[in-house]
């Protein structure tokens, strides 16, 4: 059989998951043996082939992420989300008490360093911010759900261990958390 | 095509850690007209962290970057020591210095081993399939596997003491909550000197390289520019200092205590970016702007107060006549020797008898209304500024990043690239990846810079000047 192939993204997150998949150490050089990274965020391949695996980190902030999230969904037979962000929103949602607008002119306009007297805010060739920031399963059909801020090494290998046996990994109560 | 104007852009730009792109605009003669760097994300710590109590900060905050998550927690804490108007006990001023040396080892091995290294060992236009940290496990699995060891060593030292590896926590207002026990500090001790070997490897590694490229070194995105970094009676530190900026020629510009951060340092703001460019007020933007992290610091200080980093650093200099270094690609260099300085520091630490006492904490009330901590993150310069009502609610939050200040920097770098190596829409992939390198040096934070990179198609997108899409040129 050949190896799995696997797709990774970080979208609306602080990259804390993908830096819990590096926790896993040296085992990395035994996995890399056995599935097939393709495109992720620490390797230089661009666009999303068909791939058996997709692995999201964060929820969705703003229009380019929602398109990714879809694309991904599309292109990958099983889709992971992967920590607090993309199972459940994560703290990115803390700005959903407030609209989209005013977080914009506060961060840009009314912080206490900024220089700004044009009240320019940033709109120009990058994406717009959504209404609210989501948790992924809004947007596409999730198949896998492993929270935590961010799950342990060992939960990441587990489920990677699962997938390698053929199995829809679930994530055991003993190794689930939340923080 | 007159007046049709073209764009490649490059989106996104992989092996940094952040979300970010690169557009480049052609002249209708197939010149390049600008190019820009694009943070394209934004998430609103400053604005939604309104209303918490203050002391839930250094935890909130540190989600800011999963990469360097360690910088937020400590300078979240010391802006809430400054609200309770205390002055942590040294036991636990040192504790948190420990693990804000596992991070500098942890980050910095992160950036040179698993990102960057790829680039200098396989080339700028060897084949993206293997340009990568599998290719490396492959071809050079000493190097991997040493790599791999430094980042958990220090990943081990910060889950030590905060629990876990990412977003531990440790550090309260007023000190920390957990010791350090005399098993763990001796296992940390332990590790110390395999871990020096590896470096050590990897110094002679970016020298070497440095010296076979000396003229890709001179002239790759190399910055006249100022620097800024944080001192303590002119020798470099990492925790708690003064802030000190150099001219582009050599001279103290200014050297002011953190809490007057907002007189120096103001932040400009683009249409086309959710990262600010923060500046040098007195001198306005952009002749105000700065480069800090590991180039920064090396050029801002006098000398480093551990003798093996010292003496490495004296070389560094010698790089140039007047001992400042503009050239971008020494970064890599400038890290390695800051790695070399944790480990020195961390030894330093670890021998001395107050971090196994256990005088961890003071407590208090709201005494100040405002609080400031500034540290050096492992990219630069790092600021949180918090202002509480009398319970200790937070009325306003802001956060200079450090990946922010090398901003206009990182764009100056990618147009320099971009002009050296364009001449029309027909730009090989090495040719872009010379301009994501450029972004690698400066190792951003995008994920910190926007409080809020990466992975989309590497793609030329061809547009004209009305922004209608003429035709894209995908990379596979």
């Amino acid at each position: 059989m050949s190896k799995p192939k696997i797709a990774s993204v970080w979208l609306e997150a602080c990259a804390g998951c993908h830096m819990s998949f590096l926790d896993i150490d040296e085992r990395i050089v035994d996995l890399l043996g056995k599935v097939e990274l393709t495109a992720t965020p620490i390797t230089d391949i661009k666009t999303f082939p068909e791939v058996d695996v997709g692995v999201v980190e964060g929820g969705l902030g703003n229009e380019e992420e929602l398109h990714l999230a879809k694309e991904l969904r599309e292109r990958c037979k099983i889709l992971i989300a992967w920590g607090d962000c993309a199972v459940f929103g994560g703290i990115n949602c803390m700005r959903n008490f407030m609209p989209v607008e005013q977080v914009l002119k506060e961060g840009f306009v009314e912080t206490v360093s900024t220089v700004n007297p044009e009240r320019v805010i940033p709109r120009v060739d990058i994406p717009a911010l959504l209404p609210q920031a989501l948790p992924l399963d809004r947007a596409v059909k999730v198949d896998v759900y492993v929270p935590g801020c961010p799950p342990d090494a060992d939960t990441i290998l587990y489920i990677f261990s699962e997938i390698l046996e053929g199995r829809l990994p679930s994530v055991p109560t003993d190794i689930m958390r939340y923080d | 095509m007159e007046n049709k104007k073209n764009t490649i852009v490059i989106n996104p730009i992989t092996r940094i850690e952040g979300h970010g792109k690169i557009t480049v605009d052609l002249a209708p003669d197939g010149t390049v007209e600008s190019a820009r760097f694009h943070v394209t994300q934004y998430r609103g710590f400053e604005v939604f962290s309104k209303g918490r109590d203050f002391r839930e900060m250094p935890v909130i905050t540190p989600r800011i970057c999963g990469i360097c998550p360690v910088s937020h927690h400590l300078a979240s804490a010391k802006a809430c020591d400054a609200i309770l108007g205390v002055r942590i006990p040294p036991t636990a001023a040192k504790l948190r210095e420990i693990m804000h040396m596992g991070q500098f080892i942890q980050s910095h091995a992160l950036s040179f081993f698993h990102l960057s290294s790829p680039d200098l060992l396989f080339g700028f236009d060897a084949d993206p399939s293997v340009r990568n940290v599998a290719g490396l496990a492959k071809e050079y699995p000493e190097l991997a596997v040493s790599g791999i060891s430094m980042r958990k060593y220090g990943q081990e030292i910060i889950k030590t003491l905060g629990g876990k590896k990412v977003h531990p926590w440790h550090s309260i207002p007023g000190g920390v909550n957990r010791s350090l026990r005399p098993d763990e500090r001796d296992e940390m001790l332990a590790g110390l000197p395999e871990q020096k070997k590896s470096l050590r490897s990897a110094l002679s590694l970016v020298k070497n390289y440095l010296a076979e490229n000396a003229a890709l070194a001179a002239a790759f995105a190399t910055l006249e520019t100022s620097y800024m970094g944080m001192v303590k009676d002119g020798y470099l530190e990492l925790y708690d200092g003064a802030i000190r900026l150099r001219s582009p020629g050599g001279r103290i510009i200014d050297e002011f205590n953190s809490d007057d951060y907002c007189s120096f340092i103001g932040e400009h703001v683009e249409e086309w970016s959710y990262l600010k460019f923060p500046f040098y007020r007195p001198l306005g933007f952009p002749y105000g702007s700065y480069r800090v992290g590991p180039l920064g610091r090396l050029n801002a200080c006098e000398d480093i107060s551990t003798s093996e980093a010292s003496s490495e650093l004296a070389t560094f200099r010698k790089t140039t006549s007047d001992g400042l270094v503009h050239f971008t690609l020494y970064y890599h260099y400038a890290r390695l020797i800051e790695i070399l300085y944790a480990m020195e520091r961390l030894e330093e630490l670890l021998n001395d008898p107050d971090v196994l006492k256990s005088d961890l904490h003071i407590t208090g009330d709201v005494s100040c209304r405002e609080g400031i901590g500034v540290v050096e993150a492992p990219r630069g310069t790092l600021i949180h500024h918090y202002e509480v009502d009398e319970k200790g609610v937070i009325e306003r939050v802001n956060l200079i990043v450090a990946t922010g200040h090398n901003n206009y920097a990182m764009n100056r770098g990618v147009e320099q690239v971009a002009r050296d190596h364009i001449t029309g829409p027909d730009v090989k992939e090495g040719v872009l990846n010379r301009m994501e390198h450029v972004i690698r040096c400066y190792d951003p934070c995008l994920s910190c810079s926007t409080h809020a990179v990466g992975k989309m198609p590497l793609m030329l997108e061809l547009r004209d000047s009305d922004g209608n899409t003429l035709g894209t040129v995908t990379k596979e």
